[in-house]
């Protein structure tokens, strides 16, 4: 579980950087994470990156299969996109102001 | 490092969940300063980072606070503090009133009542909770906030707290905070333990990785009385995304099945821990794995589990996509975490008053540093931190002055300069983390001894950890970061040490996995009680306490 950076969309604007809770990424001229075994995997700087350059995935070791999940808002909606091994993609919306049915 | 001094008035350790309601309910009771000290950025820091998924600490029409203490104290097995589950349940609703003046969104029904799942749950929307609770500390200006420092040490004189000290994670700095009173709102313990994925996934875990038990083992070294560590947490979760079960199993009603499809709760009942203990017995007899059973669900409940945990766990969401599997076409495999030591969930912590002040005067602890008061998820640590906050704002005006040991502070900081200075040390921090891991693992009931541990492992786990202890002053640290990477570690192995105690005091089985004796595999009357202790000339002495 871990996040990888697409460095040439990133903008250095340091929003993730700020906003990890376990203060993992540095920025120099593009973000980055030193250590990406100690991501906890909360998707935090996923959320708040304003270029979709982070990208969330599952390990090899808890059976991941190299999808990628970047994040973009707009208003109260958060469209979360999945892109897959395979070249194909999804993207779900969720509006905040919907509570959830579960 | 450069010293820096702060002076304040009500210093907040940790800007979490009970760190920064405290500092909202301090603002709404007195004109003193406040400053919230947190180790991260508080947009996301602690347990509510990703999003909640409920809330699970609500009092519902027709059950009352009374209602609540009961059922916290029967999952407990009978040890959790009935005076400070009361005072916490009459605060629940309250406080959910408050996020959501905030702006929490809360699922409503046609007249404007809460929506509820079962009757402690609301639905709500949570993946903002934090970035909201937050934004409106934020917004006052007479909290101030000091972000990316870490608080190590208490500054303590004849048992009374006369502030703190700390460094930044970035710049050489060394801080000594003076306050008339502290709030330790820390948060929990995670990483004492070999976790479900010791390799690359190691801190996929369910609880925040970077809560390393500071506030705990702070109290211990300053002698305040702690109780009952014994009382571990270990939660059920999906395999692999140590992902949360409730959604499925409350949401869509998913039962946990065996590999040959039985439901098999009902043969070992449904509290916290009885839960955990079927599925490791299902798989110890032969019957695993175990799964939550949710296929034949509709692709619409489909949708709408994919949404909810893209609200509180994304990984989740990814790994069903990924897959190119629905939850509806594939039943979803559990497992228990490694164990943690967080009284949100247990009765573990410092030993308190209903006013949540400390046996150290002056120092208080709300949410999971706060002890004795199990079942408190999030609004229980509002809650408290409300408590806290308004107590701490009378404490104020009683605070004495008491001269500080200025040369204790000194020696503290020439110590810790001392891990910066040396060269590259050949012993390695997470090293000895993992060796710690692998002997709380091993001899002190982790996930390898199916959570179980007998009196000759517990004294093998306490000589290993000490072991380590040991070799703690020959590490170096080339940078801030690592400085506080071995600062956790020593937090770390000091809560391991009264867990151990705990563990090896409390000889019965009261609750399956959370404390699992081999050598005492049944309950005993005579351990109706707390288990306390407290650290008196660097020994741990061990108390019990009736049940109050």
């Amino acid at each position: 579980m871990s996040i990888l950076f697409e460095s040439t969309r990133c903008i250095s604007c340091k929003k993730c950087a700020a906003v990890c809770p376990g203060s993992l990424i540095t920025v120099d001229e593009t973000a980055r994470i030193e250590h990406p075994e100690r991501c906890w995997g909360c998707a935090s700087c996923v959320k708040e990156c304003p270029v979709q350059a982070i990208g969330l995935y599952l390990g090899e070791d808890v059976g991941g299969k190299g999808g990628r999940m970047t994040a973009r808002q707009e208003s109260t909606l958060l469209h979360w996109q999945i892109a897959k091994s395979d070249g194909t993609s999804e993207t779900i919306t969720v509006d905040l102001k919907d509570s959830n049915k579960y | 490092m450069e010293s820096k001094i702060i002076t304040t008035d009500f210093l907040i350790i940790g800007g979490g969940t009970a760190g920064c309601y405290a500092a909202l309910t301090f603002c709404e009771h007195s004109d003193k300063k406040v400053l919230i000290v947190e180790k991260a950025g508080i947009k996301r820091s602690g347990c509510l980072a990703a999003g909640v998924n409920a809330i699970n600490a609500y009092i519902s029409a027709g059950h009352s606070p009374q209602d609540y203490v009961d059922y916290a104290v029967r999952d407990a097995g009978g040890i959790a503090r009935r005076d400070l589950l009361l005072s916490m349940s009459e605060g629940l609703n309250r406080t959910v009133r408050k996020l959501e003046a905030l702006g929490l969104t809360i699922l409503k029904d046609e007249n404007g009542g809460y929506v509820t799942r079962g009757w402690r749950n609301i639905k709500i929307n949570g993946e903002r909770i934090k970035p909201i609770l937050a934004e409106a500390v934020k917004n006052q200006s007479q909290i101030g906030i000091l972000e990316r420092v870490n608080v190590f040490e208490y500054i303590v004189k004849d048992n009374q707290i006369l502030g703190a000290l700390a460094v930044s994670i970035d710049e050489p700095i060394f801080y000594t905070i003076y306050a008339k009173t502290v709030l330790c709102a820390t948060g929990g313990a995670s990483g004492l333990y070999k976790p479900n994925n010791p390799g690359f996934s190691r801190h996929k875990m369910w609880y925040p990785p970077f809560n390393t038990g500071a506030g705990y083992a702070m109290g211990i070294r300053a002698g305040a009385e702690m109780t009952s560590f014994e009382m571990r947490f270990v939660a059920l979760r999906c395999k692999d995304t140590i992902a949360p079960t409730g959604t499925l199993a409350q949401g869509v009603g998913a039962k946990q099945i065996n590999a040959k499809g039985e439901v098999y709760e009902s043969k070992y009942g449904v509290t916290t821990s009885q839960r955990i203990y079927g599925t490791v017995r299902e798989n110890a007899d032969g019957n695993g794995p175990c799964y939550l059973k949710t296929t034949g669900i509709t692709p619409a409940q489909d949708e709408e589990l994919k949404k909810a945990y893209l609200n509180m766990c994304p990984s989740q969401t990814l790994k069903w996509i990924e897959n190119g599997k629905n939850p509806s076409d594939e039943n979803v495999e559990i497992e228990g975490t490694e164990p943690y030591i967080v009284g949100g969930h247990t009765a573990s912590g410092y030993w308190i008053g209903n006013d949540r002040q400390t046996t150290i005067s002056g120092l208080f602890a709300a949410g999971d540093v706060a002890g004795g008061c199990p079942q408190k998820y999030v609004t229980g640590a509002f809650a408290e931190g409300e408590l806290a906050a308004i107590a701490a704002a009378e404490h104020i005006g009683q605070a004495r002055a008491v001269p500080v040991d200025q040369m204790g502070i000194a020696n503290t900081k020439r110590w810790l300069e001392g891990f910066l200075g040396r060269s590259q040390s050949d012993i390695i921090t997470d090293t000895l983390e993992d060796e710690m891991q692998s002997a709380m693992d091993r001899y002190a009931g982790g996930i390898s001894q199916n959570y179980s541990c007998d009196e000759e492992c517990l004294q093998t786990a306490l000589q290993k950890i000490s072991g380590i202890e040991r070799k703690l002053p020959l590490l170096s640290a080339n940078n801030m970061r690592e400085l506080l990477y071995i600062l956790e570690l020593r937090e770390r192995l000091t809560l391991c040490k009264s867990v151990i105690a705990h563990l090896s005091v409390r000889k019965e089985t009261r609750w399956h996995i959370f404390a699992e004796r081999r050598d005492y595999p049944d309950k005993r009357k005579e351990f109706e009680c707390f288990i306390n202790s407290r650290l008196v000339g660097g020994e741990l002495e061990v108390i019990k306490r009736e049940l109050i």
